[in-house]
């Protein structure tokens, strides 16, 4: 029985694009305040930090550096599109980074000629996508086959997978890797960073699949209401497989970017990214409740974030404000965001119809 | 009364069950176990854990959850170590209970008001929260470890019951503060069992729209969990300090997976309205005696976070057998 | 006229753009049998919670015992003597039927405490004044629909109540209970408290009550005694429009077509047993039966949802994998199912995504890949083949009616290769005017070959749809009745003769 209450008027759409248009941009009021949102930040932390942050150098440090952030914040709104959620992505990731660590270390050794480099690295990215599938897998058959809400599964393989990197890396970090590694992390193709380049194209699939393929608009369904689909004949286990199939391989893509750029793999690395995905997946406009979220909208909160987060950093070189920008004040911001985000979320009115 | 309370009783007589088995398993592997000082070792531990978990219990009723806990209980046991310090406090210690638990409770109403006013996910809530306050404390109000704490404080970490000599000469005893945990289980028994609030919480985690129909009031019930949840993360979080000596702010934030699995081992169901104090309370101490093997067995402690993630993983997928949750709609069979 | 117990003037209420209730007024007396009747979307359930003090009303004032009440709130209006009861009856699972029972006398006695032994007195006085038998300990969870439903009156009846609001109570009812439940109001009238019946069971509305209201699109259409109305008169002011008797030659013609489908000694434990019956090719088959027949239990595990134990299911002579939906889809079952909001809708999505939700596989193109273009046209001809008015195929399914909510669940299942359609409850919370169109759809499909099987507790529904109907009771089919005339009467006496 609907509540009466929630049925508030929808933000209004766009006037009058044609319908076809209409398809292929993403819900109206909620990405536009989000790109609003994206600019203002920008424009922000340019002024906060002249000459600065509007530099060449800057452009390509946030370039290398929000990718990983994204992919993961695309592994947590997949989840949260069907209703659950995967708290286990960066712990995945570590862990994912660690086997491939493992062996890419076992490259610098050997002589680096190049077919065999070409296998370490080949073996590294196969390593990396078995352990994020069986990671992945792990997760699907707790949450479809014993029925255990995703809060608590993937809590608890969390703290399953940390512990797995733990005993693995005894708490020490896994260097040195040949150079060729590094190029998924450092390196740049045709100007611009790999980093990006993966999470773009990963973004785009994601969306693709998301508003355009069966399997999307499944996940959606199930979402909203996972007894109507079971009744419509949905096989609801194996989407809810499939689901956290997905986070959990875009988390191993996500660890593989990190290792090679950091040249390190830890199991803790990223402790505060899991707040940051959740806030990135909010802040574009992913219903927590789910049914609803798209990829673009990842792409903007993502990008806000990164602009905050480094304008913060370049705060602390400012006199004034600088002696309490730190690390923690990120923190203490992140949690914030997110805070005022569900209240403004609230206030524009929930469900976006698309 | 019989089919009933076998029911209810039944997932507790099994944890206590497990518990003696396993007890007895580790006491014959290594009797140092059994000693004196040991069983009050282990009290020593649970203590805290333990109130942290009574909170998390009440949360867990209502069908929320709550992950703050732990940066509240930091938060609000530096403080009042600062500011004892600062005042040149030195007089009893039930001073700095008091302001730690109020402190606790204005930050769990911090979280209540997003909870209840704005209808927000608890999950979501507390996950922004629990990195507001712990942003707060290590930004703006300090990083560096306490070393020496106001008097009472250090007096009360000494104090212990039941002092016994040993043969050996060094004396032993129950500390204190596990007092205060028994004293905190009994009344959250107490509440859950006795009181109109108790049903309420009941209620809201069963249904929550029946909850406003029979006459609740759901933001005053949300408010006194999450205030109560808050009181007592302050106060095991001064606890904390007092059995460290210091007063650590890095302390605790982390631990909170550990709590959720002593209480999701206890038979609280995550989807709120199953739980009893009891069993949580066995669920702590299981947890506590796993830990304490692992250590007197000399397992190394990076594989605790993998036992703890069985653990969760496990206690739930059993919960989930028992009461067979039907699966979107059609009964798992 | 005895005097008034509540007397609710001039209410409006407005959610959003949606004007709820406009003017509404209603008088109950003291121990007045009073229904409230109308469509769905009327504003009943509106009114009920405004009365309640779930919600507060924009304008207008409520007036209770002669006194005019401020700000109520649920606890107050309990307080008053209003006592609703809801038809999810509003129990707490978790809880033991003693909690359940006692928790709003508690409530109202604003006592702190609520130990177990005062809970036990509170609960025991409860049953006996009802006068039923359970056991106060077992969790409401774990007890029987119509149980709950006993449990949930006899909480009303608990607390001295003087108005009680009951909404859409026989929906889950067999007909004894149905009878219980009349002699209770009628004693509850006899003691001088005043029962608010809000149904759309006009037959149940024409025996039970003394006074009847009924709403149309959130205003009053029409007030009296029951004896100045009868069904034709009622359909009228609810619909606005005259009702379309006997809609067309309501036996299906000609002989029913070669057997589609074929269920022989199909068993479920705890369900059903010896299950055997054919369906026609173009036949509309009805199963009745009482509360806890196996009906829903059978539709289920004929679609796949549940498995079964033995027996065998066969379309065209093609054996159905028992338990498996997608294999029953793929051969051509489609389940209409009994509470379309849970089990059938996806109430935030939009129209188009509901109508294509079964069949996404049609509009699917290389490896999943949709079509949104020839999506939209299947479900603007379904839309326009049901009559189902919605501004825009974009729009969510919640803010329909519950007509065309349910016309939307049929379309979902007609836009795929449905051959076989198993409906439950096909027009429950469906107003009159719905109500046929769905029925003349159903009979033109039937005409057109596929086979319907209805399950239904609307008498007059399976006796104007089907030819003949199975009669089911405690699992098993205890009989088949040849729906001629007077099919009705005939139906409702095997079914009182069942318990």
């Amino acid at each position: 029985m609907s509540d009466e209450r929630d049925n508030v008027s929808v933000s209004k759409g766009p006037a009058a694009l044609p319908a076809r248009l209409q398809r292929c941009l993403p819900a109206e009021g909620a990405t536009v305040r989000l790109l609003i949102i994206t600019v203002a930040v920008f424009i922000a932390m340019s002024l906060l930090n002249p000459g600065r942050f509007l530099t060449y150098r800057n452009f390509a440090s946030m370039c290398f550096q929000f990718p990983e952030l994204g992919i993961f914040a695309l592994a947590v709104t997949v989840s949260l599109v069907t209703g659950g959620i995967d708290l286990s992505v960066i712990s995945i990731g570590n862990l994912t980074g660690i086997l491939a660590a493992l062996i890419l270390t076992q490259a610098t050794g050997a002589d680096p000629s190049a077919p065999m480099l070409a296998a370490y690295i080949a073996g590294a990215v196969v390593a990396a996508v078995a352990a994020s599938a069986l990671c992945g897998w792990i997760n699907g058959i707790l949450i479809s086959r014993f029925a255990i809400t995703p809060i608590l599964a993937t809590l608890g393989t969390m703290q399953f997978f940390m512990g797995i990197s733990l005993v693995i890396t005894k708490g020490h970090a896994i260097a040195g890797y040949p150079k060729a590694a590094q190029f998924i992390g450092n390196g740049t193709l045709a100007g611009v960073p790999v980093p990006l380049l993966i999470f773009l194209l990963l973004a785009c699939l994601v969306q693709v699949m998301l508003s355009r393929t069966r399997l999307g608009l499944h996940l959606y369904l199930m979402g909203t209401n996972p007894v109507a689909a079971r009744f419509s004949g949905l096989d609801v286990r194996r989407l809810l497989s499939k689901t956290y199939l997905l986070a959990a391989l875009l988390s191993g893509m996500a660890g593989l970017v990190i290792i090679s750029r950091t040249n390190s793999a830890k199991a803790d690395y990223g402790s505060s990214y899991l707040l940051q995905a959740v806030l990135v997946a909010i802040l574009g406009g992913v219903n927590p409740r789910g049914g609803f979220g798209s990829a673009w909208g990842v792409l903007l909160a993502v990008l806000s974030l990164q602009f905050l987060s480094s304008g913060l950093n370049m705060l602390q070189l400012n006199e004034t404000v600088g002696p309490y920008i730190n690390n923690f004040t990120k923190e203490f911001t992140w949690g914030a965001l997110l805070l005022l985000m569900m209240v403004v979320n609230y206030y524009c009115g929930r469900p976006r119809t698309q | 009364m019989d089919r009933l309370s076998r029911a209810l009783h039944r997932h507790e007589f099994y944890l206590a069950a497990t518990l003696a088995l396993l007890a007895s398993i580790i006491a014959l592997i290594n009797p140092a176990f059994l000693s004196l000082s040991n069983l009050f070792d282990l009290c020593k531990s649970s203590t805290v854990l333990g109130i942290f978990a009574l909170g998390v219990l009440i949360v867990l009723l209502s069908s929320g959850i709550d992950i703050s806990f732990t940066a509240i209980a930091v938060l609000s046991m530096y403080v009042t170590s600062r500011v004892l310090l600062a005042v040149d406090y030195s007089g009893p210690v039930i001073v700095a209970f008091a302001v730690a638990g109020c402190l606790g409770l204005l930050l769990g109403l911090f979280n209540a008001f997003f909870i209840s006013c704005y209808r927000l996910p608890t999950l979501i809530v507390t996950l922004g929260s629990a990195s507001v306050f712990r942003g707060f404390l290590l930004a703006f109000i300090g990083t560096k470890i306490v070393t020496s704490l106001p008097a009472g404080m250090v007096e009360f970490s000494k104090r212990s019951l039941f002092a016994t000599t040993l043969p050996g000469g060094e004396t032993t005893g129950l500390a204190a503060s596990f007092l205060l945990f028994v004293v905190a289980a009994v009344m959250v028994c107490v509440l859950l069992r006795y009181t109109m609030l108790g049903r309420g919480i009941y209620a809201l985690g069963g249904n929550p729209e029946a909850a406003v129909r029979a006459g609740f009031n759901i933001a005053r019930l949300q408010f006194f969990i999450y205030g109560l949840v808050g009181f007592l993360s302050g106060v095991a979080g001064l606890i904390h300090a007092c059995m460290m000596r210091n007063a650590n702010p890095f302390d605790l934030v982390g631990t909170e997976l550990v709590v959720i699995a002593a209480v999701v081992l206890g038979g609280a169901s995550i989807t709120g309205g199953r739980g009893t104090v009891i069993g949580t309370v066995l669920g702590v101490f299981l947890l506590v005696t796993i830990n304490n093997s692992l250590i007197l067995l000399g397992i190394p402690s990076y594989w605790q976070k993998v036992l703890v993630g069985l653990v969760i993983v496990i206690s739930t997928g059993i919960t989930a057998r028992r009461n067979p949750r039907a699966l979107h709609g059609v009964v798992v069979s | 006229m005895r005097d008034a117990f509540l007397d609710v003037r001039h209410i409006s209420k407005r959610f959003g753009g949606v004007q709820a209730l406009r003017d509404v007024s209603l008088t109950v007396g003291r121990g007045e049998i009073h229904c409230l009747a109308g469509e769905n979307g009327s504003g009943k359930s509106t009114l009920i919670k405004i009365v309640a003090g779930v919600y507060r009303p924009d304008s207008g004032e409520i007036v209770v015992n002669g006194r005019s009440v401020e700000c109520l709130r649920p606890i107050d209006a309990v307080r008053e003597g209003i006592q609703v009861i809801y038809q999810d009856l509003s129990l707490f699972p978790n809880l033991t039927v003693a909690e359940n029972l006692a928790i709003n006398t508690l409530m109202e006695r604003e006592g702190r405490w609520a130990t177990p032994r005062r809970i036990c007195r509170v609960a025991s006085e409860a049953v006996a004044r009802l006068g039923f038998e359970i056991d106060l300990r077992r969790e409401v969870a774990g007890i029987s629909v119509a149980e709950r439903q006993l449990v949930a009156i006899a909480r009303a009846l608990l607390q001295d109540a003087r108005l009680i609001i009951m909404d859409e109570p026989t929906t889950a009812l067999t007909h004894r209970e149905i009878d219980s439940l009349f002699r209770i109001i009628r004693n509850l009238q006899a003691r001088g408290i005043s029962t608010l019946f809000v149904s759309h069971k006009l037959t149940e509305v024409l025996e039970i009550s003394e006074r009847i209201t009924v709403l149309r699109n959130g205003g009053k259409a029409a007030e009296g005694d029951a004896s100045s109305f009868d069904y034709g008169t009622l359909v009228r002011h609810m619909t606005g429009k005259g009702i379309r008797t006997a809609e067309g030659a309501s036996l299906c013609e000609g002989e029913r077509g070669p057997s589609l489908l074929r269920v022989r000694g199909l068993c479920r434990r705890d369900a059903f047993r010896d299950i055997s019956f054919d369906l026609g090719r173009g036949e509309i088959l009805g199963i009745a039966g009482l509360l806890g027949s196996g009906r829903t239990e059978l539709a289920m595990s004929l679609f796949g949802l549940t498995t079964v134990d033995a027996g065998t299911i066969e379309i065209d002579g093609e054996t159905v994998q028992p338990g498996n939906v997608q294999d029953a889809m793929t051969r051509g079952i489609a389940y209409v199912p009994e509470d379309r909001l849970i089990e059938g809708l996806f109430l935030e999505q939009s129209v188009e995504r509901n109508i294509s939700a079964a069949d996404l596989e049609s509009f699917a193109r290389w490896g999943g890949w949709l079509d949104f273009g020839r999506m939209r046209e299947v479900v603007r001809t379904w839309m326009a083949a049901l009559g189902i008015t919605a501004p825009s195929t974009a729009l969510p399914v919640q803010k329909l009616s519950g007509g065309n909510q349910q016309k939307v669940v049929l379309a979902k299942w007609l836009a795929g290769k449905a051959r076989i359609l198993l409906l439950n409850g096909p027009t429950v919370g469906v107003d009159v005017g719905a109500k046929a169109e769905i029925h003349g759809k159903l009979m033109e499909l039937a005409r057109n070959g596929m086979g319907v099987v209805v399950i239904s507790d609307d008498l007059p529904e399976l006796a104007s749809l089907c030819r003949r109907a199975l009669v089911m009771h405690r699992g098993r089919i205890v009989d088949e009745l040849a729906m001629a005339e007077a099919a009705e009467n005939a139906l409702a006496a095997r079914l009182s003769e069942l318990e």
